[in-house]
Formats: C-alpha cells, sequence, structure tokens
C-alpha cells in the first residue's frame, strides 16, 4: 500500500498541485492572477472556444450517430452484427492519434481516397468548394471516428436495460410509435445519452495527438497551446502553460461532476 | 430487446459500418501507390528497413514493457490489500485511480516538469523518465481489470490455505493470487501495451523518439510510408484488442477497455 501511495503522491498528486499553485505564482514567488486573467484573452480564450466547440459538436454529432447505430445492432439485424459492432468499436475507440489523422489524410486529404473518386466519378472537387480535411470540419469528421465507437460501447448497455414489455405495454393502449419514443423511451434514455455525451465530451477536450498529427499542430485549441508553450516554440512564462492546463482541469471536473449526477438519475430506470 | 429488421435501423448500421471501413480501406490503397494506376508493396520495405522505425519501435516497446512491470508491481499488492484487509480504504484507492481521467496527459507532462524540471540527468535526461507518467495514465485500466478479476476469485480462503501450508506474503502473492487472476493481469497489460505504444502526447513535449513520434515525423516528411505505418499501427491494437476480448470472455465479466492517445 506505502509504495502505491507514494508513487500516486510523486507523479500525480504533486505534480497536479504544482499546475495549481504555479498558476498563481509569478516568477519571483508572488501571489498572482495574471496569469489566470491571460487565458481568458486573445488567442488563449480563442483556444478554450475552439477546443469547447469541438468536443461539443463531435460529442453531439458522434453520440446521436452511435445511438442510432447502437440501437439497430441491439434491436434489428442479424444477429452476428452485435459482437461484430462490440469488437469493431473496441478496437476503433483506441485507435486514435497520429495513426488516426493519416488515415483520414489517405481517405480525405488533397490525394486522398474519397476525394479523388468523388473527382473522377461525379466531376466534384471537395477542396474546389472550400472543404479542407485541416479545418474545423475536417477535424471534426477524424474526431468522430472514435467518438462513434466509444458512444456505441457506452450505450448499448443502456439500450439493453430498455424492456420489450414497455413498448408492447404502450402499443396496448394504442400510443403510436413517435408517442411511444416522447413519453417512455426518451425520458428513460434521456441521462444515459447525455452522460455518454458528457464523457465523449472529456474525451475529445484532451486530444493533442490527433490534432497535431492533422494540423502539424497549427490548430488552435488548449492542448496545442500548452504544447506549445512547454516546447518553447512561443516566448512565454511557464506558468501560462500551468494557467492552461487549470483551465482544462477546471472544464473536465465540472463534466466530470455532470457525468455523476447523470449516471445517478440513470439509476432509476435502467440497471 | 429486437424487434426486428427496419429500413432506418439497416440505413444506419450501414452508415456506421461504412464510416469504420472506409477509412482503412483508403488507407490501404494509399499505403501501395505508386504514382497513378500503379501499385506496389516497396512503402511497406522502406520503413522495415529504416534503422529508426527499428529504433524507435524498440524504445516503445521497451517502455511498454517497463510500464506493465512497474504497474502491476504497484497495483497488484494494492488491489489484493484493498479486498481483503483494508476495505476502508477502498474508497479512497477507487477515486486516486479513476483520478488520471480529470488529469488528461498534456496537463500531466506539465506538471511533471513543474516539479521534476531541475531533477537529476539521469532521471529527466533518459526516455525512461515517460515510465513515471505512463504509469499514471494506464492506471485507471489496469486497477479497474485488477478488481474485477479480484471480485471473481475467493482470495480470502486461497489466502488462509496458502498460509496455513507455511506461505509468507510474497509467496502467496507471487504464487496463489497471481495465478488466480492472471485473465485480469494479462488483460490490463495489453491494454497498456497499445496505450504506450501510441503515446504521443508527453513524449512528443518531451522531446524523445518513440514511435508514435517517428510516426509523426515520416507523416510530415513521407505520405506513402506513412500510410503503411498506420496499418502496422491498427493491426497492433487490433491483435491486442482480440487479445483482451478472448481474455475477457475466460473472465465471464464484459467490461468497456477505453485507453489510447487521442
Amino acid at each position: 500500500m506505502v509504495p502505491f501511495f507514494a508513487y500516486v503522491g510523486a507523479f500525480l498528486l504533486l505534480p497536479s498541485a504544482a499546475v495549481l499553485v504555479g498558476a498563481f505564482r509569478d516568477p519571483e514567488g508572488h501571489w498572482t492572477l495574471r496569469y489566470i486573467a491571460a487565458i481568458f484573452e486573445g488567442q488563449y480564450l480563442r483556444a478554450f472556444l475552439n477546443s469547447v466547440e469541438i468536443s461539443a459538436v463531435t460529442a453531439l454529432g458522434g453520440g446521436i450517430f452511435g445511438f442510432l447505430v447502437a440501437y439497430a445492432a441491439v434491436t434489428g439485424g442479424p444477429r452476428w452484427v452485435r459482437p461484430a459492432l462490440t469488437t469493431f468499436s473496441g478496437v476503433a475507440a483506441n485507435f486514435a492519434g497520429v495513426p488516426l489523422a493519416f488515415a483520414f489524410i489517405a481517405t480525405l486529404g488533397t490525394t486522398g481516397l474519397i476525394t479523388q473518386l468523388l473527382r473522377s466519378l461525379f466531376g466534384l472537387d471537395l477542396y474546389a468548394h472550400g472543404f479542407t480535411l485541416f479545418s474545423f470540419t475536417g477535424l471534426s469528421l477524424t474526431y468522430l471516428y472514435f467518438q462513434l465507437p466509444l458512444m456505441i460501447l457506452i450505450i448499448t448497455p443502456a439500450i439493453d436495460g430498455m424492456r420489450r414489455e414497455w413498448w408492447e405495454a404502450a402499443a396496448n393502449l394504442g400510443a403510436t410509435d413517435l408517442q411511444y419514443w416522447r413519453y417512455i423511451g426518451l425520458p428513460v434514455l434521456l441521462p444515459s445519452l447525455l452522460g455518454a455525451m458528457v464523457l465523449l465530451f472529456g474525451n475529445a477536450f484532451a486530444a493533442y495527438a490527433t490534432p497535431y498529427a492533422l494540423t502539424s499542430g497549427v490548430v488552435n485549441l488548449v492542448t496545442m497551446q500548452i504544447g506549445n508553450v512547454l516546447q518553447g516554440n512561443v516566448l512565454s512564462d511557464p506558468q501560462l502553460g500551468q494557467a492552461l492546463a487549470v483551465g482544462m482541469i477546471v472544464v473536465i471536473s465540472f463534466s466530470m461532476s455532470l457525468y455523476t449526477f447523470l449516471q445517478r438519475r440513470t439509476a432509476r430506470w435502467l440497471r | 430487446m429486437r424487434r426486428g429488421r427496419s429500413f432506418w435501423g439497416s440505413f444506419w448500421l450501414l452508415l456506421g459500418v461504412l464510416y469504420f471501413t472506409v477509412p482503412l480501406l483508403a488507407t490501404a490503397e494509399f499505403s501501395l501507390r505508386a504514382g497513378p494506376g500503379r501499385y506496389t508493396f516497396s512503402s511497406y520495405l522502406t520503413i522495415l528497413e529504416d534503422p529508426q522505425f527499428r529504433a524507435s519501435f524498440q524504445l516503445s516497446l521497451g517502455l511498454a514493457l517497463e510500464t506493465i512491470v512497474l504497474t502491476l508491481a504497484l497495483l497488484v499488492p494494492t488491489a489484493y490489500w484493498v479486498h481483503l484487509r483494508l476495505p476502508r480504504l477502498r474508497p479512497v484507492v477507487d477515486f486516486l485511480s479513476i483520478l488520471p481521467f480529470v488529469v488528461p496527459p498534456i496537463v500531466l507532462v506539465v506538471g511533471l516538469l513543474a516539479v521534476y524540471r531541475g531533477a537529476p540527468e539521469f532521471f529527466i535526461g533518459t526516455p525512461q523518465v515517460l515510465v513515471a507518467g505512463y504509469v499514471i495514465l494506464t492506471m485507471p485500466y489496469v486497477y479497474r481489470s485488477l478488481d474485477v478479476g479480484l471480485r471473481a476469485v475467493d482470495i480470502r480462503t486461497l489466502t488462509e490455505a496458502a498460509q496455513s501450508l507455511g506461505a509468507n506474503w510474497r509467496q502467496v502473492l507471487l504464487w496463489v493470487i497471481l495465478p488466480n487472476i492472471r485473465a485480469a493481469v494479462l488483460s490490463g497489460g495489453l491494454l497498456t501495451l497499445t496505450i504506450v505504444m501510441g503515446e504521443f502526447t508527453m513524449a512528443n513535449v518531451m522531446l524523445f523518439y518513440t514511435f508514435p513520434v517517428y510516426m509523426n515525423y515520416i507523416g510530415e516528411t513521407h505520405a506513402t510510408p506513412a500510410a503503411a505505418l498506420t496499418l502496422i499501427s491498427f493491426t497492433i491494437t487490433w491483435a491486442a484488442m482480440l487479445g483482451i476480448l478472448f481474455l475477457e470472455r475466460q473472465l465471464g465479466g464484459r467490461q468497456v477497455q477505453i485507453g489510447g492517445a487521442r
């Protein structure tokens, strides 16, 4: 037990404390709010907004898409679809970072397979229409590749918890499909759906490798900004990196609390 | 809850399958390109013959093995003690083991550098320093895996039986408990392997030339070999995940394993 606590203390608690304290001290050791104030300005504020925006968009998009795919796999289709989908989602959820960025460059990059096929088969030039993989849209499409399988893995047990009897009872009382979803399906599933999307949000918010490899570190996200400070690419105090890190911890802690709260709501109907 | 096939069900399923497979097929096609309409395996040969590929791959593999050994040495006794003797500490240990979810790799590296920037060269100057952080990154997954494994075994009876035969604590852990939770240990180890083999954030910031950093460098300079590397990397993830699934079927419990470098 002692080695465990000593290790966690030295390499997790102490570094976290150093970040939380360091962000509030200037190089001379005086307390200051200068660095915290700096992250609410200019490019750093923009970085936070960009990170939150891309995380929210891909959490919502991946969440809805993932739910629809998981629901289809659980309720219909051939019997082998479900285990195959779960296995593949397990692999895909872990297939992220640098190789994922390359896979999308090979697919939707300027000479990617889909880009070329669209050009030769339909005469549609994506890049002439303003699309680029290295933009917000392109980055979102790439993030979706790890968001979608994560959603499928998290939401499948919740879909399993929905009883066939609920639907039958509703149908017996004359409810249409739409009414079933409006008054039974969605209210029961909503906490699980939102909880899963909150996890997806945190997942995308912390991403570093994927956007770095895709845009060579140029896109303005919080993780990129912290990396730039640490690598000395920009002239700034290490305290600025710590202040940005504090901002990240605050956002993630908030989303984790929200998740815990939603989990408690879920436990009412789905076990 | 099966309700039979529907048009929209099939539609979303098909769209999902396409989204999963098309980038992989595109990467495969890209990796074999050799000019318009011509294909060759030469980019794979280029990669396999590149001494930097071998060096970085070996470095990452070595770091992965060190991480696995250190993580298990820390967590197996801890999880065992929490189950057997100190259930009061369970909330504390459970909390600490999921804390890394709140501290993403990029934040952890900020903290590590803040604390250990002035540390002696033998610690901060070698790639082994990464292991210190990797143990933290993989801890939530390995701890959960061990926790599930220990729950499935009657460790109290096993411990008492071994002790009545004269075994000391070390012997109990190594020769009695460990073999009984081998599926959980192996599954945690395989997940650690995939996470470390793909970990880019800390290595890149601290300027160590691990496998993912090498991959990123190749991607900036040679597009076709980068696609080949991507498929090689995907195969490793695939193999490790199949291994974990197989082990978990043996464990009986189903759990979702999600790690990986984002």
